[in-house]
Parts: C-alpha cells; structure tokens; sequence
C-alpha cells in the first residue's frame, strides 16, 4: 500500500504544497469532489465551504493550535514564526534519512518533502472545522477502491488526491516517529537547536524572502512545477550541506502562507468572541475612543477610584448637545439616533426593550441602505453597524443581550450569499432579525412564562424585585388563569422600577405588598418563592441583573427561599464574571446625591459639590453568584445555574447564532 | 411632685409620637428624668429603697409602655433599679459590718451571752454582699460551697438585718441612700454620655491604613468611631449606604466629609456588589439582646449576610446602655415599627390604587416599612462596647454586670 501510494502522491503532492495561494474556486470544487467520492467528498467539502475561511482563504495550512503546544521546545527556540511541526517533522525526517539504514522509501520522501506537513495541515483544517481525521482516512481508503477517474478535470482529481495522499503519509510519518523517534530523540533536538539557531541568524533575510515568494506564488503556479520537481528530486538523495538553503528557501513561503492563514484565523476568532469591555482607565485606548465620538462626553470631576476602568461621565449636557446636532450629523441613521437618545435619556429600560428598539432601528437603516458604489455591501454594511453601535455605546454601555444581538446580525451580514442583490440581500437581513426579535425574545417569553406559570401554586407569596417584563408577563398570566397569590414587590432607589410594576399589577388586580429593599429581610419571612429577571447570565451560572438582585437572592438563600430567575436564552453570555467590579455600569450619581423628601437637599448638594472627598456611586448591575439560583427558567425549559454553560456552548452555534 | 409628672407625662408624650431620636438621646433624656424622679421622691423612714424602686419602677412602666421598641428605656430603668439595689446593699452591708465593729469592740463582755447571734449573721451578710458585688475569684468560687449551704437563711437573715438596722438606725443612713443612688445616676448620666469616646479610642486598634470600611444607618458613635481613627492619621476609605428610605447614610457621609474622610455614598442595594472590596463592615447598633444578637437601623440583616459570605468582620458598635437584658423572641417583628408608607410611595401618585372599595373591599396594596432589622449573633463578629471588644456569645454575661435579676421582668 505503502509503495503504491508513494508512487502516486508524489508529484501531486508538491503541487498542493507550494501552490496554496491559488485556490480553485469553490464552485468548480465542488462537483468535481463529489464526483470522486460521491458520499464522503461532499461531506468533506461542505465543511469547508460552510466554513467562514473556506470562501476567502485556501483549505489548507490552518494551523492547528495543538501543534503549537506540541512544539513548544521548537518555538522558543525559533523566533521567527516558523511553523513548529513542518519544520520538526523535516529535521526529523533528514535524521532518519541519515541516520536509519533501513527505511520506506517512500515515506522518506514524503517525509523529507514539505507537502506532507502541509498535508497534515489540511487534514488538520479538516478536523478543525469538526471533521475528524477517520474522514480523511475513509476517503484514502475509498478511492483506491473505488478506481480513480483519470478522465475528471485536473485538478480537481489532483486536489482531492494530494490530501488523500497527505493524510496518509502524514500519519506513516507519524508511525514512523513514534517507532523510529524515540531512539533518536536526543540528536535531533540537539540538530533542531543548531538549525533554529542558523535560522535565527537570517532571520531578515528569509522573511523579505518569504514575502517575495509570497507574491510570486500566484505567477510560479503557472510555470514552476517543472522547475519544483527538479528540485525535489535533487532533494530525495539528500547531501547535508546542500540541503539547508534549500530547507530555508521552502520552508519559508509556507512559513508566510502560514501566518497569513493564522492571521485570518485569529481574525476569525476575534470576530467570535465576544469583544471584551474597553477599560476606560487605559488613557490610549479612551483618547482614541473620544476622537470619534459622537456624543461630547465631560469627565466627571469627581470619580470613583474602584470603577476607574467604566465610563464615568458628567451626565445632562450630552442630551442637550446631541439634540442639537440633530441635523448635523449624518452618519448615523435617524432611527439608530432616535433609538440613541432614547438609551441617553433613560426612557427606554429594560434589556428587552432596549434590545428590540435597537434591532428595529437597525432594520430600519438597512432597508433605507443603499451600497456605495465600488463598495462590498457586506464590508460596508457591516462598517455601518460599527459605527451605529459605538454611537449607541456611547450613549449607554451595552447590555450583554445587546451584544449579542449585535453578534446575530454582523453573523447574519457576513453569511449573506454574495449572489443576492443589494435588495434582496437587504430584505433577507430585516426578515432575519424579525425572526430574532419574534422568536428569541418575543417567543421566548411566551414560553418562559408557560413554564414558569407551572411553579405558582394557590396561595403563595410571590417576591420579586424591580421590574422585568418577563415577570410580569408570569405574574399577569397566573392571575389571569385563576391562580390565588399574592406578590411582594421590592423596589430600590434611585430607579424605583418596582412602583411601575406595582401599578400595573394593582390595577389588574393582584394583591400587591410594596416596600423596599432594605426591609427585604423584614418581608422575605412571607415570600415562599422569588422571581427575578435578568439582563444576562454568564457562563460559571453568574447572574448579571439589576443592582440589588443579589441581595434579594442572597437574604432569599438565607431564608431557604427558593429563587427563580427567568432569562431568554439569547441573553446568556460566555463570558465567567466573579464580582459586580470588573464589568458593570455606572449610572448618574446626581440620582443618588438627590433625594426626595429631604428637606435640606438642594443647599447641601449645593455646599458639597466642591467636596472632593464625597462621592456618589450609582451602580447598575450587579452579579448573583449560582449559589443562591434555585433554577432559571428560559426558553429551553428549567434548568439550573450549572447548565448555562451547555445551554451557551451547545445551543448557541445553531440555534442563536446561525 | 407634680411638676415631677408633668415631665413624666411629657417625656412620655415625646416618646410616643416618635420625637426623641436615637437611644443615646433616649436613654439621656430617661436617666435625667428618673434622677429628678428619685431627687424628688420623699423617702419614708422604713424601708425607702423599696419606695425608690416602686417609684422609679412606675415611671418606667409609662415609659416603656410608651415606646415598647425604644430598648434603651427599659434599659436604662433597669440600670437605675440595679443602682438603687446596689447602693442599698452596700449601705446595709456598711452598716451591717459598723454594728458587727460596734458589737465586737463594745460588747466584749456580752460576747458570751449575745456574740452567738451576731457574727453568724454579720458573716452571712457580708459574704452575700462579696457575692453580688465582686467578681467572681477561685477564693469565692472555693469558698462557695459553704455558703450555698446557708443561703437560704441568709437572705432571711439579710432582711432580718435590714429591718434590725433600719429600726436602729439614724436619719444620716435614709439621707445617705438617696444621696448615693444619686450620685450613681450621675455616674450613669455620664457614662452615656462619655460612651462615644470610649469607644471611639478603640478606634485604633481595629482601624488600619487603607482599610475600605462600609456603614449603613446614622450612627453617631459610629461617627465618632471613624473621625478618632482619622484624627490618628489613618488614611482609610468609607462607603456608606444611604439607608432608604430614611436617608440617614447621607446624613453621615456629609459629617464624615465634613472631618475630612473620604466618603462614597451608595445605594443600598449595591451592599452586596461592594461588599466583596470592603474589608469591614461597622454598624452602630439600636440595641443588642442577651443573646449577641442585634437590632440596627433598617437592611443591616442584608449587610451582615453579605459580610458573612464574603467573610468580612461585622463589628457593632453598642454603648452600655444599649445592652439589653432580654433574650428575644421573633424580634423581626415584635421589637420592630412599622413607618409611614409615604416614606415609599407618594400618596397623590398612587391614589388610584389606593381605592379599597372595589371588588372585595380589603386593600390590594399594602405597603411596609421597617424601621428596625434584627441580627443573629452568629452574624456578628465583633461587639465593641465602652469596656472592651467582645464576641456576640459573652454579651449575656456583660449583661448579667449591668443588671439584677430582679428587675428583667418590669
């Protein structure tokens, strides 16, 4: 078997390893592969394909982060971004070309040869994207078997073939260190070391070598593969002197290849996760931030030292500047500015409610969008949405759940076809965050509510805290549905969110019991359940919510209460969060400096404004450890704190996010 | 007499519509009535410390009934009573021992006939008096089981004695009585007085540099506490929370700035986001039951749970006369005022869920306002009295000091 393949992978092999800049284009890809291998072909392109890098770069050369930490020794050693493995693998292989009498020829030569470490790259791109490698191993298998088709097109055969061809050899080269290896442990690492060093030296050298070859890549793959066969064949028979430049020279345009494609990965990723919080004590970063704000933000004189890292801002002008330059500014879509000052002026709250009138004036922008010519509608669109969201970050930080609707659409912008046109593309994006507004958020709590209507029995005593329209929804409905209780609502300074809940459950009728949350303790003696809402819940089972939630869970715990916290699964986030410090928002300090009823109030505040040492801290959220959870109701049924993590990694890629 | 109860009457008053604020003031304004009480009080010959104690017993009954949550009267009643029992005792025991001197340096011949009597007694009574007034020593504790023995015709002995002495004695002794409970609520006035700074000196050993110290409530030994560890130049940082709805915390923070401390104000549902960067959590107390447990301003319950599970010391602050006797019973409710609710909501913005005619005539709203919060002594981790640091579980026997057991039940 081992003959045979050598036989034929040679050749082709080489090209697939130095031509990985041209790529034939995925549609001519397709049906060749499936051609070939009717069943596992196509399962094995249309990850590929599907696969965010698979229409902009290459399949190939993704390095595979396992390899990094494999080959820690060799990357320390080495300070250009060598890619570890090939080069391992290579060192090795000359060692035991030289040192092994005894050895498969044609293993050797793959091994020798850089296609095959390129191969396993491949083959681990494969894998990346969930394929594991028993598919590669299939197709090898199967098309031997099968008959090779001489009579499809070139190349894509040739494609197909080299990977066949790579995975195979890549894990003969694999067996073969595993036995061979261990003997010769010792002198290759100290060769590798040598080698690396001799590399470190030319590092300049090599790199602007790289770069040329880099751009030379797309001409040479017209015309060089004559010239590369040559090279390899002088190559099979190797002589050490005259191996290392050679070694270098072929190395490196893979090495540039490489870090391209790392590059894109990482890019990739970053997309992924979700964008950490600016840190608004790294002076850079809030200078940048300030030259393309919208909004004129004073820093508050009098600042907090612990919440350094959060916006703290003079609040009361930024509405009256930004009302007035109304007709001024004309990057931000209307509706996107409306949603705006809105968020500024505090009369949209609620995480819901904030979401859905964001993800509509997004709607709206999109359909009154029209590409600039020469332009890519999804770079630009996707622009676009970047700048409406650092406006609308600057006039209220994010919510977790907004975040991730703002993640939704960038995903449902760059998965955009790119045969639609401008308006049908656009007609798909406003139908898709209908679709997210409608099922995420409206359905959710449609089915939240049914499952948390489950958990009130008659005569119970219901506490809840502040104002969420979930619990709402559940409180009005188990009345309506003939359900005997009664609800304590805790409320807080300064928002008093409780007192609109209270007036709309009273004049509903539900027997209502209003005080606040210091006497939670006084109260919570009555209350046999608690229902709270959330704006998010992070991965460790952390609930982020509105300040004051973690008392009422904790005094709730202390009472043996149970504690019910009623959360669409599109606010769960994956981020870990320990404390209520690191990530949080600060509110308007003057809402707690002004007090109501107090006699005195407007000359003190007067005497104290200069006082530098008197501060007000107007937390907004704060963080509930998973502890004091009984259960958390959302969208995919009841569940506890401990099965966020499933719910986030699981659930997210197909259903929230795709 | 009668101007006597004319002040009565209105401290009653006082105390009934709320106007006295704060056991400090309460306590002072009961101690300087009670002293007027005894000042004024005429004394029979026979046996005038139970007249003292039936007086002052009266008086304090309104008072208590008054205002059944201000502990600090009842204590403060009590501690006048235990005043009054101790000068009583010491005087009896005086005399006792000048007519056992008496006895033993005039009657020496008759020591035969008559000596048998006396000694005996004038022994049992002197060790009763070592036994209540000093503390108890390995002397007493190994000499205690021979008195136990004769307990029971010792007090009998001990009143026979009274009486023995009270009929023999001289007019000096009755004026000498009063003179000295006097003199002892004096002493008493002062002490409350003084407790601030008492306590304000151990300010220093629990204080350090850069500590993050939060408070809830207006306390002003609290205040005090904090400005002598500042005047020692201690730099440390206080958050305060603002105490809805009665905003006492702003009250505080204003004076603290006012001495120069650096202070933030925060709500008092962010106790437990902040409480994970606080490194001791100081409360001044409205009272602390026998049993270390404590009752506080409003959401100190709250504040102690989160210092417990972020393992921050809860110390209390807690005069003398705030010491309760009392083991409590449901203190949530029994020893807690319920305020006005238009503290929480404004009557004109919710008149219309007000209307309790509708369906079934009972009130769909209701709304409640503690005043108090009670603290279990597994909660607090640290009481700091005007004698001392001590643990919540030796508070029933710093009590025991204060107070005879007569008088816990009023």
């Amino acid at each position: 078997m081992d003959t045979r393949r050598g036989a034929l992978a040679v050749p082709k092999v080489r090209r697939v390893g130095f031509f990985t800049s041209i790529e034939p284009p995925p549609d001519s890809q397709r049906p060749n592969r499936s051609q070939s291998g009717p069943v596992e072909a196509t399962t094995s392109s249309s990850p590929l394909s599907n696969s965010p890098s698979g229409n902009l770069i290459s399949p190939v050369l993704i390095p595979p982060s396992r390899h990094r930490s494999d080959n820690l020794t060799s990357r320390a050693a080495a300070p250009v971004p060598v890619p570890g493995p090939s080069a391992f693998r290579r060192h090795l292989a000359h060692d035991r070309s030289l040192h092994v009498g005894s050895y498969n020829p044609a293993d050797s030569l793959l091994g020798t040869s850089p296609p095959s470490s390129i191969g396993e790259f491949s083959e681990d791109s494969v894998s990346l994207f969930g394929f594991q490698r028993s598919d590669s191993a299939k197709l090898s298998s199967s098309f031997p078997n099968g008959g090779f088709d001489l009579t499809l097109a070139v190349r894509a055969p040739q494609e197909s073939e080299s990977r066949i061809a790579n995975s195979s050899a890549s894990q003969g080269i694999k067996k073969n260190v595993e036995v061979s290896g261990k003997s010769e442990t010792v002198t290759t690492q100290s060769k590798k070391e040598k080698e690396s060093k001799s590399l470190k030296e030319k590092t300049s050298k090599a790199e602007r070598r790289a770069i040329q070859e880099a751009q030379r890549a797309a001409k040479a793959a017209a015309k060089g593969e004559g010239s590369r066969r040559a090279e390899d064949s002088g190559r099979a028979n190797p002589g050490k002197a005259a191996k290392q430049p050679q070694l270098k020279k072929e190395k490196l345009p893979v090495t540039s290849s490489v870090s391209e494609k790392k590059a894109a990965v990482e890019k990739e990723r970053k997309m992924d996760v979700p964008q950490t919080q600016m840190q608004y004590d790294d002076k850079n970063r809030v200078e940048k931030a300030k030259k393309r704000a919208v909004v004129e933000q004073t820093e508050s004189k009098n600042k907090v030292e612990l919440f350094l890292h959060l916006p703290q801002y003079e609040r009361g002008n930024q509405l009256l500047n930004l009302s007035s330059n109304i007709f001024t500014l004309d990057t931000i879509h209307h509706a996107v500015y409306k949603v705006g000052l809105l968020h500024l002026a505090g009369d949209i709250s609620g995480d819901n409610a904030r979401c859905i009138a964001m993800l509509q004036a997004f709607q709206e922008a999109i359909q009154d969008y029209t590409t600039p010519p020469k332009k890519d509608l999804t770079m630009d669109l996707t622009a676009k949405i970047n700048g409406y969201v650092s406006f609308l970050i600057e006039c209220r930080p994010l919510s977790m759940s907004m975040g991730n609707a703002i993640r939704f659409l960038k995903n449902q912008i760059r998965k955009l076809p790119g045969n639609l046109s401008e308006s049908e593309a656009k007609a798909s994006l406003c139908s898709e965050i209908g679709r997210f507004i409608g099922e995420k958020i409206v359905l959710a709590d449609k089915v939240i509510v049914q499952h948390a209507v489950t958990k009130i029995r008659d005569g119970e005593v219901l506490l809840t805290y502040g104002y969420s329209c979930v619990v709402e929804m559940i409180l009005l409905y188990a009345h309506e549905i003939g359900k005997k209780f009664r609800v304590v609502i805790v409320d807080s300074r300064p928002n008093l969110e409780g007192q609109k809940l209270l007036r709309r459950l009273v004049t509903r009728g539900l027997d209502c019991t209003y005080t606040h949350i210091n006497g939670i303790s006084y109260i919570m003696r009555e209350a046999t359940r608690v229902f709270l809402g959330a704006s998010s819940i992070f991965s460790n089972g952390t609930l982020y919510s509105r300040v004051g939630t973690a008392c009422v869970a904790m005094v709730a715990n202390a009472f043996s209460v149970p504690v019910i916290v009623c959360c669409e699964a599109y606010k769960f986030h994956e981020r870990v969060l320990l404390d209520s410090i690191c990530s949080n928002e600060l509110g308007d300090p003057d809402a707690i400096a002004n007090i109501p009823s107090f006699r005195t109030n407007a000359k003190h505040s007067k005497t104290m404004e200069n006082k530098k040492n008197l501060q007000y801290l107007n937390l907004m959220y704060d963080s509930t450890p998973s502890e004091y959870i009984s259960m958390i109701v959302t969208d995919y049924g009841m569940i506890p704190p401990t099965s966020i993590p499933v719910i986030v990694r699981e659930y997210r890629r197909e259903h929230l996010l795709l | 007499m009668p101007d006597v109860q004319s002040m009565v009457v209105e401290f009653v008053n006082k105390l009934r519509k709320r106007k006295i604020e704060g056991s400090q003031a309460t306590a002072k304004y009961t101690v300087e009535l009670l002293r007027s009480v005894i000042s004024q009080h005429r004394v029979p010959h026979a046996n005038q410390a139970a007249a003292l104690i039936d007086a002052v017993k009266a008086v304090g009954e309104q008072l208590v009934a008054a205002n059944p949550v201000e502990l600090a009267v009842g204590n403060v009643v009590r501690r006048v009573l235990h005043i009054i029992r101790e000068e009583d005792l010491s005087l009896t025991t005086a005399a006792m021992a000048g007519l056992d001197l008496l006895d033993a340096s005039d009657d020496d011949d008759e020591d035969n006939c008559k000596g048998i009597g006396y000694p005996a007694m004038s022994a049992a009574v002197v060790a009763a008096a070592r036994s209540t007034l000093r503390p108890p020593s390995l002397q007493t504790l190994l000499e205690g089981t021979p008195e136990s023995a004769t307990v029971p015709y010792t007090s009998s002995s001990g009143a026979d004695s009274e009486s023995k002495s009270k009929s023999a004695d001289k007019s000096s002794i009755t004026r000498k009585l009063k003179h000295d409970v006097i003199e002892g609520v004096n002493q008493l006035i002062h002490e409350i007085a003084g407790c601030h700074e008492q306590i304000a000196e151990q300010a220093i050993e629990h204080i350090h540099q850069n500590e993050v110290i939060l408070t809830l409530g207006s306390s002003r030994t609290v205040l005090e506490f904090l400005c002598a560890a500042k005047e020692k130049k201690r730099s440390f940082r206080v958050f305060v929370a603002e105490g809805a709805p009665r905003y006492q915390g702003h009250l505080l923070a204003k004076e603290l700035v006012a001495r120069g401390l650096q202070t933030t104000v925060i709500t008092d549902s962010a106790v437990f986001a902040m409480i994970s960067r606080v490194n001791m959590v100081i409360i001044g107390a409205h009272a602390v039951m026998a049993n270390g447990g404590v009752i506080g301003p409003v959401g100190v319950n709250m504040a102690a749970l989160a210092a417990q599970k972020h393992a921050v010391p809860f110390v209390v602050l807690a005069g003398s006369h705030k010491l309760c006797p009392l083991y409590p019973h449901n203190p949530e409710v029994l020893l807690n005022e319920l305020r006005s609710p238009s503290e929480l909501l404004d009557f004109g913005e919710f008149s219309d869920c007000l209307d309790f005619g509708a369906g079934s005539g009972s009130p769909l709203l209701q709304v409640v306002n503690p005043t108090f919060d009670y603290v279990p002594p597994n909660l607090v981790s640290l009481f700091i009295t005007d004698t001392g640091g001590h643990n919540p579980s030796y508070m029933y026997r710093l009590i025991a000091d204060y107070y005879s057991a007569d008088d816990l039940v009023m």
